[in-house]
Formats: C-alpha cells, sequence, structure tokens
C-alpha cells in the first residue's frame, strides 16, 4: 500500500503582534509543521512500521522556505516529499480550499496512493475543508475527523472512528482508496531521531510546478479584504502586580464566591 | 438566483441546536438577497424534525426520507439534486464534525467555491463577505466571495430561530445510487465516561499546554486540591495521555457551566470555548494578553502561570 501525507507548514504569530493591511506584519510570524499532519504523518509511519504500507510520500504545497518543514515529515520517517510550488502560487493571496485540492489532485493523480492521510485542519487559516475535497476531485472514499484507524485493511475497506462533537465516536467501514482526515490524539507523534534527521537530508524533495502538473494558471476564489483584532465580548478585570498580589485578588474573589470554605 | 437552502444537522434522533442557528443565518442572507430561505433535513424521522424545524423566517422545509442516521453519499446526492431543482445562490451548511464531513465534497459536485468556519455573513446578490477567524482566533478576517457558493457557519454564532412558522413542508424524493455508497456506518460510542463527571463541578481549575510537561501538572493537582476544586483541561492534555478523556472541555469532550473556571494556560481556541462559555465566572491565567480566552474571560492575569498558580494555592493553605 502506498499512503499519500499532505504535510501544511502554517504560520505561527507571536503573542504581540500588530497587523499590516491584509497580513500580520512579517517579523511576528513564525512557521511549524502543522499539528495535525504531525498526527498524519505518525500514523502513516506506523503503518509502514507494521508491513502495511510500502511507501509514505508527502507532498506540500509551498514555497522553497518550507523546505525546513518538509524534512521533518521526512526525518520522522516518510520516505521521499514532493512540493508544489510556482510564482504563479505566490501572487495569490489566500489559497481557498477548493484551490488547494486542485493542485494536490494532479498529485493524487501521478502518484496513484492507496490512502491519502490530510490534517483535519491547518492550524492558520483552519478551512478543515481540502482533504474533503480532494477526495471528491479524485473520485475516493473518505472520512473527516478520523481518531482511530483500525492497522488492519480487510477488503479493502479502512475501518475508522470518526470523532464527533459531545465525546461521541462514529464507527465507520470506508472503501479504499481514501482520503482520511486526522484528528489530533490518534496516536503520539515522535520525534525526530538524530538518525532520521540525517537520513532527511538524502531523502528525495521534488518540486512540481504548475506546469508540471498540468494545470493552467491558479487563482483563489476567495478574496481577503480585511483583517483586524477581535472586540472581547466581556468587559474583563485585569488584575496588575506581582504573581503575590495578583493571587491574592484571585483568592478574595474565590472567597467571596464561596470556594474552598 | 436569491433564495438560500440551510442544510439541518440531527443525530441518533436529534436535531442539533446549529440546525435553528442556521435558519436564522439563512433567513439573513435570504433577506439580503431578496429571496426565500429554504430548509432540507435528511435521513431519520424527517416529519417529525420538519415540524420542528418550522419556526420564524423558514419559507419551505423539504424532506428526504432516504437512510437513517448521516451518511455522507447520501447527503451529498440529495442536495445535489434539491439544489439542481430550487437554483440557490448559497448553501449553508452546519461548521460541525459532520458539516465538514460533506460540504467540501458537494461544493465539488456543484462546481462552486466553499468558505467554511463562517461568524459573520452578508451578501449584495453577487458578493458574498464572510467574517471567519484565523491563527487560533487571534485576528478576524472578511473574506469576499462571487457567486453562488457553499458556506458553512460556526455553532453558537447566530441565535436559533424561534417560534412556530407558516413554512410549506414538501418531501423531496431523491434517486440515490447505491453504487456510489462507499462507506457504512457501524454504530456509534460514548466515550467520555468514568468516575470523575467535571460537568457537576462548580468549581474546575482547567489546564492547557501551557503546563509544558506532564510533571508540571502537579501544581494544578495542588490547587484543585486547595480549593476543593475538579481539574479539567484543554484537548492537548488529553491528547497527550495526561488527563483522561472525561476531563476534556470542549467540543468533542463535555459541556460544563461551573460557578468558576479558571483557565491556566489555554488560548481559548473555538472548540474549546464552546464546551465552557457557559460558566458564569470565568478566570484566565495566560502570559498572552492577546489570546483569544481574554475576549470572554471575566478576570485576567497576564503572567506566568508558574508564578500565579502556586502563589494562589499558598493562599489557601
Ligand atoms: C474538530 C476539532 C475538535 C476539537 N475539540 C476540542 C475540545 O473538545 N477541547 C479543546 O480544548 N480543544 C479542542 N480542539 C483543539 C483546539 O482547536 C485547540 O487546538 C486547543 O483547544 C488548544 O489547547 P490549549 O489552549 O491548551 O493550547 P494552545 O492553544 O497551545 O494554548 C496554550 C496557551 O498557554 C499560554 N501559555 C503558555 N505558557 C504559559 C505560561 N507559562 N503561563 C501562562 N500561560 C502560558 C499561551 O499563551 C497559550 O495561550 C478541537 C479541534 C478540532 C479541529
Amino acid at each position: 500500500m502506498k499512503i499519500l501525507v499532505t504535510v501544511s507548514e502554517v504560520a505561527t504569530v507571536e503573542d504581540a503582534f500588530e497587523i499590516d493591511g491584509t497580513t500580520i506584519a512579517d517579523q511576528y510570524l513564525g512557521a511549524d509543521l502543522n499539528e495535525w499532519d504531525d498526527y498524519a504523518v505518525e500514523e502513516a509511519v506506523q503503518l509502514q512500521e507494521a508491513d502495511l504500507a510500502d511507501e509514505v510520500v508527502t507532498v506540500t504545497i509551498g514555497p522553497e522556505d518550507a523546505d525546513q518543514t518538509i524534512r521533518q515529515a521526512l526525518a520522522k520517517g516518510a520516505d521521499r516529499a514532493l512540493r508544489v510550488w510556482d510564482d504563479d502560487l505566490a501572487d495569490v493571496g489566500l489559497l481557498d480550499p477548493g484551490t488547494k485540492a486542485d493542485l494536490l489532485a494532479a498529485v493524487v493523480d501521478d502518484e496513484q496512493p492507496d490512502l491519502v492521510l490530510s490534517g483535519v485542519q491547518t492550524g492558520d487559516d483552519s478551512f478543515g475543508a481540502t482533504g474533503v475535497a480532494l477526495a471528491d476531485r479524485v473520485g475516493y472514499q473518505w472520512a473527516a475527523v478520523v481518531n482511530h484507524l483500525e492497522h488492519e485493511f480487510a477488503d479493502d475497506t479502512a475501518s475508522v472512528r470518526r470523532e464527533l462533537e459531545g465525546g461521541v465516536e462514529e464507527l465507520t467501514d470506508v472503501d479504499l482508496p481514501a482520503v482520511l482526515t486526522i484528528q489530533t490524539g490518534i496516536n503520539e507523534p515522535r520525534y525526530a531521531s538524530l538518525r532520521g534527521i540525517r537520513q532527511a537530508q538524502r531523502k528525495p524533495l521534488e518540486v512540481q510546478t504548475l506546469d508540471d502538473l498540468g494545470i493552467e494558471g491558479v487563482d483563489s476564489a476567495l478574496a481577503l479584504t480585511e483583517m483586524y483584532e477581535p472586540e472581547s465580548e466581556t468587559d474583563v478585570t485585569v488584575w496588575e502586580g506581582g504573581a503575590d498580589d495578583t493571587a491574592g485578588d484571585l483568592a478574595s474573589l474565590l472567597r467571596e464566591k464561596g470556594v474552598a470554605q | 438566483m436569491t433564495d438560500v437552502l440551510a442544510i439541518a444537522d440531527h443525530r441518533r434522533g436529534k436535531l442539533r441546536d446549529v440546525s435553528y442557528e442556521i435558519a436564522t443565518a439563512g433567513r439573513g442572507l435570504a433577506d439580503d438577497l431578496g429571496g426565500d430561505l429554504h430548509l432540507v433535513v435528511i435521513s431519520g424521522t424527517v416529519d417529525d424534525f420538519a415540524a420542528k424545524l418550522d419556526r420564524d423566517g423558514v419559507d419551505v422545509v423539504h424532506t428526504v426520507s432516504d437512510g437513517e442516521e448521516y451518511n455522507h453519499d447520501i447527503y451529498i446526492q440529495a442536495i445535489e439534486q434539491l439544489t439542481a431543482d430550487i437554483d440557490p445562490q448559497y448553501v449553508l451548511v452546519p461548521n460541525s464534525v459532520n458539516g465538514l464531513d460533506y460540504a467540501p465534497a458537494l461544493a465539488g459536485r456543484l462546481e462552486r467555491p466553499i468558505v467554511t468556519d463562517t461568524i459573520g455573513l452578508e451578501s449584495d446578490g453577487e458578493t458574498l463577505v464572510a467574517t471567519r477567524e484565523m491563527y487560533g482566533g487571534k485576528v478576524e478576517t472578511t473574506v469576499e466571495l462571487e457567486g453562488p457558493a457553499v458556506v458553512t457557519i460556526r455553532g453558537a454564532e447566530w441565535p436559533k430561530a424561534e417560534g412556530t412558522g407558516d413554512a410549506e413542508i414538501r418531501s423531496f424524493d431523491v434517486e440515490i445510487d447505491d453504487a456510489a455508497l462507499g462507506s457504512t456506518v457501524n454504530g456509534f460510542e460514548e466515550v467520555a465516561g468514568g468516575d470523575v463527571d467535571i460537568a457537576d463541578a462548580d468549581v474546575l481549575v482547567s489546564v492547557g499546554r501551557g503546563i509544558d510537561e506532564e510533571e508540571n501538572l502537579e501544581i494544578i493537582h495542588d490547587l484543585a486540591d486547595a480549593l476543593d476544586a475538579t481539574v479539567s483541561s484543554s484537548r492537548p492534555i488529553v491528547d497527550n495521555g495526561w488527563l483522561p478523556k472525561n476531563r476534556q472541555v470542549g467540543q468533542s469532550g463535555k459541556v460544563v457551566t461551573p460557578d468558576v473556571y479558571i483557565a491556566i494556560g489555554i488560548s481559548g481556541a473555538v472548540q474549546h470555548v464552546a464546551g465552557m462559555k457557559g460558566s458564569e465566572t470565568i478566570v484566565a491565567i495566560n502570559t498572552d494578553p492577546n489570546a483569544p480566552i481574554m475576549d470572554i474571560a471575566d478576570y485576567a492575569i497576564h503572567d506566568d502561570l508558574f508564578d500565579v498558580v502556586p502563589a494562589l494555592t499558598e493562599q489557601f493553605q
């Protein structure tokens, strides 16, 4: 079985930041492997270690800077990586899930994986839609918000648990090939070993342009027109001072409310 | 194309609250467009559901009786056929776990763009202006999209539609292609059981990723003991296996409404807030003054939990 894992590099924001037009000013932004994708990579690597998968390939939409994040996924055990990028993409502001799915669909067409693992969402734009949109485009089955995958694929199906609201899980069988969007907590993502990090440097990381994928131009359906800090819904009382002072203020409030009496 | 079609959400025989909220969101957009609001409820006891969904502002409730529980292929086929019939400008879907399981594929089938997890919507008939958060709620944005679209709406953002309406209830016949059903639901399981029910607690000392290491949880337990309170947490603490699932507050955990909720090193992501927003008094201890939890807190300490928590425990010893 061949597994394709979608790996995103997400933007992280420092505690104190400033907004510059419709983006957060560059100096307050960092980058990281998307939390949900970390679990997806781990699941794929575990399937490989259990001899259920023979190849784990990652795919990322992103510029060259994303290579450091891609190498993290390779260091954790993926075999090789693809990165989709093009100058045309740099000019598109906010990539909408449909456009991301179009790009990934072209990669799925080339790679023909049996299973695609994607994160439930990305931590920055949080659309939570790309994996399922991809499944539809390539004619695969799918399941969203999977927090357990049976490591056994009888009759070409995957048995999963979908995490619904309120502590309820749905037990579902999904025909393969399929796209599963992976929820945090499904496993315990490993830290890359030093050996893994060294090996990752030598693993193939191939860049594909729109031309390579046979896609003519991209255009996001979404235009980001404003960004601002949300207004507070409450009239928050902020206690100032050192920890002893603020703890004292909170203790008074708690006593007033009859706590621990 | 001036109509709006909104999809109801139900599970195991009950309509979920978002089904009434989406009626309000849908009415707002239909008013913007000068059109009708159609709801559709698919699978299960649809006649009973339809009677409940007939609230103020709803023009038509369509029922599709195929299927018992949610199955994405039935939903998609039904909505695709209904959309071809009534040609709505916008198809609204709840941003629930099931909504996110079918809306993106539905958008693909309808060849429409999708925008998800919206918290505000306006349209002039052609351009949809949607408000949504980014970066875990640190900022809000507006995004615009042109023409017909599929839109998912966040729960608990719009008020529920109330009253009894005079909607027309129409049974809609769908031709389901059984060959296209590629998944089977075999059952459900409740997973957050156990000895402690955090929903019963009057005071919750709730810990998040700011605690950093499992061994640091000791200061949280010490505080809870001193306050005679119960320990709960955000999701990452449970994902890491540091606390059992029955301690998790939020969308996929428990909904709690204690007298006092002390959020320690918790950022206040929407899925967490969904489980504790109804608490009577919310106190946040967080180094980040911009953390979204501050937007719903009543009292806040912008400081390091490793300083504040032990100092607070001491006050009660
Ligand atoms: C489908 C779905 C369902 C979900 N269900 C749930 C759910 O039920 N419950 C839930 O909680 N989440 C849920 N989540 C996850 C949610 O999106 C967030 O990822 C999660 O709530 C973040 O937890 P956190 O606030 O503890 O961590 P973070 O967001 O990482 O926040 C940590 C906070 O700690 C602060 N901090 C760090 N160090 C210190 C210090 N020394 N002193 C004081 N403060 C400090 C930081 O400033 C930050 O605000 C769900 C997500 C999805 C997609």
